[in-house]
């Protein structure tokens, strides 16, 4: 199949970047990644610069592969991250547009690739267990309710990619920031520290420069693990009752 | 935005049901006594102060978070999938058109009110002013039904996703009273202005 593709090009975050077109033939079989691979090879064989993109596991669990790809964040299919997306969702003759995230808190380091330590930066501040746990004990000793482990599961599913950022009008990280908070909260070794969790991973959410949730749903249209905006209503539920009932410092 | 939302959202019902007061068909009647009761009522200028209050609130609050938020997304992209509803991504530009319409509405009715430009007429032996008269002065003309009309549309847009948006931020979900509310939000959000639309065409109807 013969596609054309216009992607993003920018040699760092001070410049200012512009599409750069290209023509690849690419075979239905191949990922999304590989046909990248493909046109890089040829850029690198007429000694042009290759597109920068970010990838790691090329399985779906790492979150690495960040594209827009036709305006939506890893691309047409539903809960599929770029890295498991096939050249068959297109068709001959295509015209692709490939894009960074686009957010103030996701600056572009080179061409696809964007920084997202601030989403490190979110979870240091809360998004752990401070207890040493020591050998793993035995899976029953605490029990927990199946719907209960189920939604604390589904919140867990989420892989930091940061498309929801991505797919915000408002570059909002609400859907990431709460599936981290609540995957926590929702089990009894999390919830000890929930209040202050909430509190302090909101804080350096606001801090890293995101913007304010309006409730547009983009984000659970776009996530690659389809994680609910339900995630982000509970979040705010915790925040509300945290900011409440404070009693230390964050 | 969404406490301000929430009350402004219960104020709307309220102003319809006085309003129906114009479809009584007694000439005016009904509705002069209570615009004149309305204005008179010591209580009632204090949350319709409170109710001022919270429109500027909201307008303001919304003009902030619209900024904020245009920065902090930083560039657009060339291409934009379509992945939210209309309404969703274009609460700043609908609740713009319903400030312009709130203050064309209000200098329509209210101000000519409270500066005493409205007719007297005598119901009961008590001297009041003519609003009804007033009101259906302006429903006489075919412009003016329009833009009524077209800005309960614009109402109501801003109403779908506003209504259960205020519950998704207050974080008030619920496996079993979400779809409730959202079921709640659509039919206040198409029920309201219909019923406030309702009145202009009525009224320029009957004086055909
Ligand atoms: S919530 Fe979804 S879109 Fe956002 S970072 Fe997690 S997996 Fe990615
Ligand atoms: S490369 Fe790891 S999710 Fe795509």
């Amino acid at each position: 199949m013969k596609l054309t593709l216009k992607v993003w090009r920018q040699k760092s975050k001070d410049h200012k970047g512009n599409f750069e077109n290209h023509q690849i033939e690419a075979s239905e079989h191949m990922s999304f990644l590989e046909m990248m691979d493909v046109l890089n090879e040829r850029l690198i064989e007429k000694k042009a610069d290759p597109i920068a993109f970010a990838h790691d596991c090329r399985e779906g669990i790492c979150g690495t592969c960040n594209m827009v790809i036709n305006g939506k964040p890893h691309g047409p299919m539903k809960g599929t991250t770029v890295c498991q997306l096939h050249m068959r969702e297109f068709n001959d003759g295509d015209v692709i547009v490939i894009e960074p995230w686009r957010a103030a808190a996701f600056p572009i380091i080179k061409d696809l690739v964007v920084d997202r330590s601030s989403f490190d930066r979110i979870i240091q501040a809360g998004g752990y267990i401070s207890v040493n746990t020591g050998q793993a004990q035995d899976a029953n000793s605490i029990p927990i309710e199946k719907d209960v482990a189920a939604q604390a599961m589904d919140a867990a599913t989420c892989i930091g990619c940061g498309a929801c950022v991505a797919a915000c009008p408002n570059a909002s990280a609400m859907l990431f920031t709460s599936a981290k908070v609540n995957h926590l909260a929702l089990l009894p070794q999390g919830q000890v520290e929930s209040s202050k969790r909430v509190r302090s991973m909101v804080k350096q959410m606001d801090e890293e420069g995101f913007g304010a949730c309006s409730n547009t749903g983009a984000c659970e249209v776009e996530c690659p693990k389809e994680i609910s905006i339900e995630n982000i209503a509970a979040m705010n539920r915790m925040y509300i009752a945290a900011v409440v009932g404070q009693q230390d410092q964050v | 935005m969404s406490l301000t939302g929430l009350f402004l959202i219960t104020f709307l019902p309220v102003h319809l049901l006085g309003n129906f007061l114009l479809l009584a068909g007694d000439g005016g009647e009904a509705f002069n006594v209570y615009a004149k009761f309305m204005t008179g009522n010591p209580l009632i200028k204090f949350i319709s102060i409170g109710l001022y209050a919270f429109i500027v609130i909201h307008a303001i609050q919304g003009v902030i978070v619209w900024r904020v938020n245009k920065a902090k997304k930083g560039s657009r992209y060339a291409v934009q999938a379509k992945n939210t509803n209309w309404a969703a991504s274009n609460m700043g530009i609908l609740g713009t058109i319903i400030l312009v319409f709130i203050l064309i509405h209000m200098y329509q009715f209210w101000l000519k009110m409270k500066l005493g430009w409205i007719p007297p007429v005598t119901i009961d032996g008590v001297e009041m002013s003519n609003l009804y008269a007033t009101v259906s002065g302006i429903y006489s003309n075919l412009f003016f039904v329009i833009f009524y009309v077209v800005s309960m549309v614009v109402i109501g847009l801003h109403l779908s996703h506003g209504f259960q948006s205020a519950f998704q931020t207050l974080g008030l979900n619920h496996k079993k009273y979400t779809p409730l509310i959202k079921a709640l939000g659509t039919g206040y959000s198409i029920l309201i202005p219909l019923g406030f639309a309702v009145i202009p065409v009525w009224m320029y109807l009957a004086q055909l």
